[in-house]
């Protein structure tokens, strides 16, 4: 399956550049209401035709694609970074600091995930900029998502805790942040890794789910929530294809994204 | 005297068994009501700091005079003392008072009363969906090792775990399917694949291997060496299944217009009733965790039974 996996980076590559050119490429910008052409089929000038409001709808999935290939991969480090620094400390602390997280984490992981983020999400300020919105529907993401991920790292803490190379270390009269730092970080990296590149599809999806409910980020920014959001007025597919474009666009990336990983790398 | 087929070591491991199981059963209901506790406390907390916390709409009513004004900012008052507002809180929890819903002005445990049957009837019905198809399917490609099966499946399952499940509530609308099958398409590929993986790691284990040598059929083989083997962690995922099946009932509800609790936290969240949806989660979090108890329990008498 290495060919699926080099054509799932490629793939993303390219989405990624296309994206990050979006001033470049798009025809205008995702605000842009072209008042006379409200819901217009697929041209030359709009390549997948314009929205209710007269928005270019090949701009607004570039911004949109944008918004989520950036943040998405940032909430996931951030979630990453958490689950590092409480499972790491939690499995080299053990003892009753363990069992005192581990109860935490199993707490939260009891908690629904998304009744929890549409709670958290009630409570934020109205009156918040369409960015602030953006930043902190992933920031909320970020920093709901790290449980399960801290388990499998104190896990393997532990575990390596407990190794040859750690009692060697001790013996040379490495201790505490040093030897946390400089011996069993690096060695947890890959597990990290793969936390990372399993997270990021979750948090698109997630945040796909909030924003098709109208509870993600708030208009005129697009997402791929609310360029899901389309479908709900779409009723047949004879004559209106190209609207199902950034649905296909969004499976890809987010299969791509489930590619990125070996099956070694993949947990159970 | 011992029954028949049974010897007295076999007497003694099984009452073993027994013991161990109830002794889980305090530790169990202990972490549930620690939970409930911890999760209590933070969802007043959420609720205190709510915007418009201590705002009630009656305060607009013009007839009111300012004595009247006065009198009924005096009765929240004693609200503003942090712990003052958890003991009632907590109090109120207890008497199975859960406040009144701001936007639908109605007892929270009424709508609760109300919409939660419905949710657990589809919450219910997609399991049962989605583990007879996702488990039937993994056992059918592990034991015939049909290749192009397991293409096929894999294939759709990939398919399915990258739409997000308020899609599938649209597609489900626009198809005008029955929505309450939404559910078990939603956990039907995490438990196809997790099913499949783990059975295929069990039959590949050397005491399954010799049992094949010796000649046992595929259902012995299966019955008796594969399904032991990946049962407790099988049931483990029975209980995270619940957890992913009142997730994805928002969306389902919200877009399907079904009238349970996954459409009510919607609203919720929509008109920022926070002590509804502080009290949603609290109940659903229950829900989930005596599922999750109750599967580890199982899975805890397999593994002694297995040791």
């Amino acid at each position: 399956m290495k060919w699926a996996r080099t054509t799932a980076i490629v793939f993303l590559l390219a989405v990624s550049a296309a994206c990050l050119l979006a001033n470049v490429i798009a025809p205008a910008s995702y605000a842009h209401q072209f008042r006379a052409e409200p819901n217009a089929s697929a041209s030359r000038q709009h390549l997948l035709g314009t929205d209710d409001l007269g928005r270019d709808r090949f701009s607004r999935v570039l911004y949109g694609t944008r918004v989520s290939l950036l943040l998405a991969p940032a909430a996931a480090l951030l979630s990453s970074l958490m689950a590092a620094f409480i499972g790491g400390i939690a499995g080299f602390a053990g003892g009753w600091v363990e069992r005192f997280v581990m109860a935490g984490t199993d707490l939260f992981l009891s908690l629904p995930w998304l009744f929890l983020l549409i709670t958290v999400r009630a409570l934020l300020p109205l009156n918040v900029s369409p960015i602030v919105s953006v930043l902190i529907t992933f920031a909320m993401l970020g920093c709901l998502g790290w449980a399960g991920a801290a388990r499998i790292i104190c896990a393997d803490a532990r575990a390596l805790s407990q190794s040859d190379f750690i009692l060697l270390a001790r013996a040379s009269g490495s201790c505490g942040f040093r030897l946390l730092w400089r011996h069993l970080v690096p060695n947890l990296k890959p597990v990290l890794y793969a936390q990372f590149w399993i997270s990021v599809p979750v948090f698109i999806l997630t945040e796909a789910n909030l924003g098709i409910l109208g509870l993600g980020v708030a208009e005129p920014l697009p997402s791929w929530g609310s360029l899901l959001r389309e479908l709900e007025g779409f009723s047949t597919i004879a004559g209106q294809a190209w609207q199902l474009v950034p649905l296909i666009l969004f499976i890809l990336v987010v299969s791509s994204f489930h590619l990125v990983l070996t099956k070694e790398e993949l947990p159970v | 005297m011992a029954p028949k087929g049974l010897t007295r070591p076999a007497i003694w491991n099984a009452s073993r068994r027994g013991i161990d199981t109830l002794s889980a059963l305090p530790k169990l209901a202990g972490k549930i009501l620690i939970t409930v506790l911890i999760g209590g406390f933070l969802g007043a907390t959420l609720v205190r700091l709510a915007p418009g916390f201590g705002v009630d709409e009656e305060e607009l009513d013009a007839r009111l005079s300012v004595r009247s004004l006065q009198a009924l900012r005096e009765t929240r008052a004693s609200d503003s003392n942090l712990f003052v507002f958890y003991s009632r809180y907590l109090n109120r929890l207890l008497h199975g008072d859960l406040g009144n819903s701001r936007t639908l002005q109605r007892p929270v445990l009424q709508l609760v009363a109300e919409r939660l049957p419905e949710t657990l009837k589809s919450v219910a019905l997609g399991l049962a969906l989605g583990w007879s198809a996702g488990f039937l399917l993994a056992v059918a490609i592990v034991m015939s090792r049909a290749w192009y099966l397991d293409l096929l499946t894999s294939l759709l399952v990939g398919a399915l775990l990258c739409l997000p499940a308020a899609v599938l509530a649209l597609l489900f609308v626009l198809a005008q399917a029955p929505a309450r099958l939404l559910l078990g398409l939603v956990v039907f590929p995490k438990i196809f694949r997790y099913s499949r993986n783990l059975l295929a790691r069990s039959s590949g284990l050397p005491h399954v291997l010799t049992a094949r040598a010796k000649g046992l059929g595929n259902m012995r083989v299966l019955v008796w060496h594969i399904l032991p083997t990946a049962a407790p962690q099988l049931l483990a995922l029975l209980g995270v299944t619940v957890s992913f099946a009142f997730t994805a009932a928002i969306p389902m509800e919200a877009l399907c217009d079904l009238p349970g609790i996954g459409q009510l936290a919607w609203k919720a969240a929509l008109g920022r009733d926070v002590a509804l949806l502080v009290n949603l989660t609290m109940i659903v979090t229950l829900v989930t965790l005596v599922a999750n108890s109750a599967s580890d329990l199982i899975g805890r008498t397999f593994r002694t039974r297995e040791a």
